[in-house]
């Protein structure tokens, strides 16, 4: 079986951060509820978060780790008597591209998710019964106003940096557009200002795979357990968009998983053990209203037309804009959409399309390219131009 | 790199540029130009390059790039943009060179354009005596391996100039070593021009 978290340097295990523990700020407590962009109020609201690295005396080397769809706050090292490193443990710790001997680096479960973060299967204190559909519909913005508590909480001023990529680069985005003067430099990595009807449609298609299932018992399925068929190809869409073609011809080519054709409908090829074994873990680890919730979140994104920057505004925000070539669920032409809308602005950016042939998943594999540009974009912004060496003139 | 063995192309073009100026290089390759400039002068700069790996080299110098090639990376600048607008060996690789050049005026205050000149004397030898595509210090290229698209002289861009309204204030000739200052058509190798928008052309 193909493991995803596999990286082309395998420098995992020597440079990790070791063990970790998740924390939790509640905020919004009763009788001063969140009122989220729809309109409802709700409250406590908590947030699962972990820190990694130390936050220095003037509080100005914080980053905030954003993470995309079905991800949760360990985003790097291990948890005590567990084996899986953070999904981002490639990236983050100490001498990697998020360089935890030098800066803290948070990251939090958004607001709606199922990972310790207040969402549809956590209890209505009111009831006792888990929210379901009680839980208010939330949006990208709702998940980065939630953050924003948690760094208050955390008592940072100003973040260094927001990064993450997917609906991890919607909610640096998201940072930019509501919080401007708290973000000193922004990396939003394969993403979108906006999500596209294409996506759109992989969304809709995702939700009724999962609302179709009797299971699911219109959002009320806590007692009896997740609708699992409707989860697991609900998943199995998701990771055929991960994917590409090229990088699904190498992992799986035709290869039969026995010799010769079952003339039945069992799984005959690789690739459909591979996304039926996907799906079926996936039930195990992600709740099926938090999916609901969290790609309608992220089919409301739109911070076209100007809405990333508000008019008359000018902002000291430094980008770092990365897409991948063969990423054709948010593919290159979008993050240039955000490049238009920064060179509308004169925002200082950079902007690298690398080449992987891992479609979407290439944020979580491709790692020293991005470890390259990350790592000196974010020296700079931290030291300014101290940059040493002798080019010349 | 040996500050004697750098370009003269780029001491020319680091001289003109004042110091916070707000700069836009197109095809900046690995920054060489663009990286003096903000350790020495401070500019606000900002990069366009196509190439990845250099890319990689430039944000290692804390420069700023967009990966994007030329011809396409101008029309999302608003007007004035930029107090100059870099062009140096890389106009010769642009199909749409009047589009460029229009362009760059319109988001620049002011362009400075860097080509080598097809006119050069040795060029003209290699072509007359040999019968041969010149090749020279300035255009290394075999035939079948340029990017260059464009090949121009001294003269037809000075003509170039005339004709479309745009005005050259000030213009140097680069010699194999040091600069030229007879009969630059034939003498010179690469040209530096500082163009702007003629007073009755700003919109």
């Amino acid at each position: 079986m193909i493991i995803m978290k596999k990286t082309k340097n395998e420098k995992i295990n020597n440079e990790s951060i070791g063990v970790v523990e998740t924390q939790y700020y509640t905020f919004a407590e009763p009788g001063r509820e969140y009122k989220f962009e729809s309109g409802d109020k709700l409250g406590p609201i908590t947030l699962a978060y972990e820190t990694y690295g130390k936050l220095n005396k003037d509080k100005s080397n914080a980053i905030l780790a954003l993470h995309a769809l079905s991800g949760d706050a360990h985003a790097a090292g291990i948890h005590r008597g567990q084996d899986d490193p953070g999904w981002w443990d490639n990236m983050i710790g100490p001498g990697k591209a998020f360089d935890t001997s030098r800066y803290f680096v948070i990251c939090s479960n958004v607001v709606g998710g199922c990972k310790g973060s207040t969402g549809p299967s956590s209890l209505n204190p009111a009831t006792g019964k888990p929210y379901a559909l009680d839980f208010p519909f939330i949006t990208v913005a709702d998940m980065v106003h939630a953050q924003r508590h948690l760094i208050d909480f955390l008592g940072i001023d100003k973040l260094l940096c927001v990064a993450g990529a997917s609906v991890g680069g919607m909610q640096v985005l998201q940072w930019v557009a509501s919080y401007p003067e708290r973000v000193r430099s922004a990396i939003p990595i394969a993403t979108a200002l906006k999500h596209s009807p294409q996506q759109i449609a992989f969304n809709e298609v995702v939700r009724q795979s999962i609302m179709s299932d009797p299971a699911w018992r219109e959002g009320n399925y806590y007692e009896y357990g997740q609708p699992e068929k409707g989860l697991s190809v609900a998943r199995m869409i998701g990771h055929i968009t991960f994917m590409s073609d090229q990088s699904m011809e190498e992992k799986f080519s035709r290869r039969l998983k026995n010799d010769k054709f079952s003339f039945g409908f069992d799984a005959d090829f690789e690739v459909e053990g591979y996304l039926r074994y996907r799906g079926a873990n996936f039930v195990k680890r992600f709740d099926a209203n938090s999916y609901l919730y969290i790609t309608k979140a992220i089919d409301y994104f739109d911070l076209s037309g100007g809405k990333l920057i508000s008019h008359g505004k000018n902002i000291d925000t430094r980008f770092l804009i990365i897409s991948f070539k063969s990423d054709w669920l948010y593919p290159s032409h979008q993050s240039q959409e955000i490049v238009r809308a920064l060179k509308r602005r004169h925002v200082d950016a950079t902007y690298c399309e690398l080449t992987s042939s891992y479609g979407h998943d290439a944020f979580l594999i491709e790692v020293d390219e991005q470890t390259t540009l990350i790592k000196h974009f974010l020296d700079k912004t931290f030291n300014g131009y101290l940059v040493t060496g002798n080019y010349g003139i | 790199m040996e500050s004697n063995s750098i370009n003269l192309d780029h001491r020319i073009i680091y001289s003109i540029i004042e110091p916070d100026a707000r700069v836009l290089d197109l095809g900046c390759g690995e920054g060489e130009l663009l990286y003096p400039l903000v350790r020495d002068k401070r500019i606000r700069a900002q990069g366009i390059e196509l190439n990845d790996k250099a890319i990689q080299e430039c944000v290692k110098k804390g420069l700023s790039v967009f990966q994007d090639d030329i011809e396409n990376s101008l029309r999302e600048y608003p007007d004035n943009s930029f107090d100059y607008v870099i062009l140096n060996q890389s106009m010769q690789e642009v199909k749409k060179v009047d589009c460029v050049i229009q362009e760059t005026l319109r988001i620049g205050n002011k362009v400075i354009v860097g080509f080598p000149n097809f006119a050069y004397i040795k060029s003209r030898l290699m072509l007359f005596f040999k019968g041969k595509s010149p090749i020279t210090g300035s255009l290394p290229y075999l035939w079948f391996d340029t990017p260059n698209v464009r090949f121009l002289s001294i003269t037809d861009f000075k003509n170039f100039c005339v004709e479309k309204n745009i005005r050259i204030v000030e213009a140097h000739y680069l010699g194999e070593k040091e600069l030229v200052h007879l009969w630059p058509n034939l003498l010179a190798m690469n040209a530096i021009f500082v163009l702007t928008k003629r007073k009755n052309q700003a919109t």
